[in-house]
């Protein structure tokens, strides 16, 4: 049975009795389509506008398993464009970054402006005569972008919902990694250097892992007992955590979800980064502005989440934003841009990027351990025998509410309350029903159906 | 002091820095990374750079730069040593059950010694390395570049004061560095 024929996603994807199957994530076929049905229509990450701060800057990033340049135009416009040139396919960008005044391509010389334009054409008159119609041939350009607070999103969906409408309820929870500790609206920039690095397990993993993934400590267990946190124990400062309500949060509409905290509306404000006095001094600051700034909402806390598809806020220690590309159903290549508020003294920028890489990516104490578990849950479920049992996702089905409030304080989303729990799967289940919807739907009408 | 001795001096020199080299990667690949720890220099530097596409150009921009951009590592003795504890729990599941790890160190150069003489005190080293992990079953990954260290003699011990790593890779093909090069 095809998997788009009726019954054939509910078969694998039963969110609603927490069961899923492990062929979406082994099997080659469902890869191709999440391809075409996903990664070719929702809204992907590309990048942040402070790498490219000036006209002619450029990076080159990746949607789905396309590689994609994003630059700044000689005219200040950011834009993202497929890299492949559309005479013979070359990539017309081979550089991780740069300035430049165009991408030229080195098959055949074909020659575009930062705008997309088809510029240059070698024997353009001669061989072309007046055949060539050269506003047919700039380079292809995603249907819609969207520079969110300095983050850089886009579509190849012309279909496809606004940027704000895609992120919806989840604006709330996406703005705790955004906005400034102080609470000031953007203002954050990522620090120079991109981690990138493959590893052996279908995207989905790490996407349902920092979807709202708790449960999971036993993994990181070791990192605790040694200690690298920021106040020099554990892994990071617990104290915002403590006599908080721990909230699931879910759009399951939307697929998108994050881990968050609800502190008390009398609790003090947490001591962090106790290791060092001016780090320390800078956060208690910025948590006071933020607490002024924000009222109520300075209890929300956000931790790790995933913005559907293959987009990972973690807001809060350490700061990071993770993308996931597919790279075949067996493998994803990571990129992780780390984040601090523009304007924070140097000395603080310092301590942070110091924590963030030995917290994060492929060298940081934490997150190795991931990587040993996502690689041979992967690899452990490929085997014809392990194919025919699904995985569990029933923890604290028919827990959550879509009213949560607290002392007057409603939040938006589908939020289970785990602070008895310690966790639930609530989160996945939303990520893997969005998901189904994704690979079941023909369309973005389909798509937006209530 | 003569030609000759002091390109005997030149050669003994070297000798001491390549036995240094190769008992510490010995020290490595036996998991002696507690005697490993006692090779750094309290103020040891650890820097790996990831490594960018850039023009020919431009390659002043190739690296990512210490203590400035993220790096693979950018550390000192302190987090160094709580990899070594990590290891040592028992439960860190990236290396346990524990890879199997080689280091091979080849073209050992001495590119300078401080004071000039027989007895310097300070050396700069650049090698190349390869260094082989195998885990579990088959998982296999090997990583190629070059290394140039800062060595200081510290109570007649040669101390490991420095320590760049410039790995020949742009998204490191590894799914993690849970080990030391």
């Amino acid at each position: 049975m095809a998997i788009t024929e009726p019954g054939g996603l509910k078969a694998l994807v039963d969110v609603e009795r927490g069961i899923v199957s492990r062929e979406i994530f082994v099997n080659e076929e469902i890869y191709r389509q999440e391809l075409e049905r996903i990664f070719a229509r929702a809204w992907l990450f590309i990048g942040h506008a402070s790498q490219i701060p000036r006209p002619g800057d450029f990076v080159t990033s990746s949607m789905g398993e396309e590689s994609v340049i994003l630059c700044r135009d000689r005219a200040g416009r950011v834009r993202v464009f497929l890299n492949s040139c559309r005479h013979r396919g070359m990539k017309v960008c081979r550089y991780d970054e740069g300035n430049t005044v165009e991408f030229m391509c080195p098959y055949h010389g074909w020659t575009y402006g930062t705008d997309g334009a088809l510029v240059g054409v070698p024997f353009g008159k001669d061989a072309y005569g007046a055949q060539l119609d050269r506003s047919q041939w700039g380079l292809i350009e995603v249907a819609r972008m969207e520079n969110y607070k300095g983050t850089i999103w886009a579509t190849w969906d012309r279909s496809a919902p606004t940027f704000l409408e895609y992120i919806g309820g989840y604006k709330l929870y996406l703005d705790l990694l955004l906005d400034s500790w102080d609470g000031r609206e953007g203002g954050t920039e990522v620090i120079g250097g991109n981690h990138k690095w493959l590893i052996p397990c279908n995207w989905k993993f790490p996407a349902e892992n920092f979807s709202g993934d708790r449960y999971h400590g036993v993994s990181h267990r070791s990192v605790d007992m040694v200690g690298i946190g920021p106040s020099g124990k554990g892994r990071r400062d617990m104290q915002e955590r403590n006599e908080a309500r721990w909230l699931d949060v879910s759009f399951p509409e939307l697929g998108h979800s994050m881990i968050a905290f609800l502190r008390k509306h009398d609790s003090p404000l947490a001591p962090a980064y106790q290791d060092t006095p001016i780090v320390a001094e800078y956060f208690r600051h910025c948590e006071e502005e933020r607490k002024r700034r924000r009222g109520e909402y300075w209890r929300l806390f956000g931790g790790p989440g995933t913005m559907f598809p293959n987009a990972s806020p973690l807001a809060r220690q350490p700061r990071t934003l993770a993308v996931w590309h597919p790279r075949g159903p067996h493998q994803t290549e990571v990129w992780r841009w780390y984040l601090v508020d523009a304007d924070a003294p140097v000395e603080v920028k310092d301590v942070l990027r110091h924590y963030y890489i030995r917290y994060s990516g492929p060298a940081g104490l934490t997150e190795q351990d991931d990587m040993e578990n996502w690689n041979y849950a992967h690899k452990a479920s490929r085997g014809t025998i392990a194919r025919q049992y699904p995985y569990n996702y029933e923890m604290g089905l028919g827990r959550a509410t879509r009213s949560f409030e607290d002392h007057g304080l409603t939040l938006p989303g589908t939020i289970c309350d785990v602070t008895e729990a310690n966790a639930s799967e609530s989160n996945q289940r939303g990520f893997y029903g969005r998901w189904r919807q994704f690979m079941g739907a023909e369309s973005w009408a389909e798509l937006n159906a209530p | 002091m003569s030609d000759e001795r002091a390109a005997l001096a030149r050669l003994l020199l070297k000798q001491e820095v390549e036995e240094f080299l190769y008992g510490e990667a010995e020290l490595l690949d036996t998991r002696r990374y507690e005697e490993w720890l006692d090779l750094l220099a309290d103020d040891a530097r650890y820097w790996m750079p990831m490594r960018r596409n850039v023009p020919h150009g431009e390659l002043e921009r190739e690296n990512t730069r210490e203590g400035a951009d993220v790096n693979w590592f950018d550390e000192g003795k302190d987090t160094l040593a709580r990899r070594v504890a990590q290891i040592r729990t028992g439960i860190h599941w990236a290396e346990e059950p524990p890879s199997r790890i080689c280091h091979v160190v080849s073209n050992v150069q001495v590119l300078r010694a401080s004071p000039p003489g027989p007895a310097p005190s300070e050396v700069a080293v650049r090698c190349r390395f390869l260094v082989y992990r195998n885990r579990v079953e088959t998982e296999t990954d090997v990583l190629v570049g070059k290394r140039e260290d800062v060595l200081r003699r510290v109570n007649g011990s040669w101390k490991i004061a420095r320590r760049m790593i410039v790995l020949d890779q742009n998204v490191l093909l590894a799914k993690n560095l849970t080990f030391f090069i």
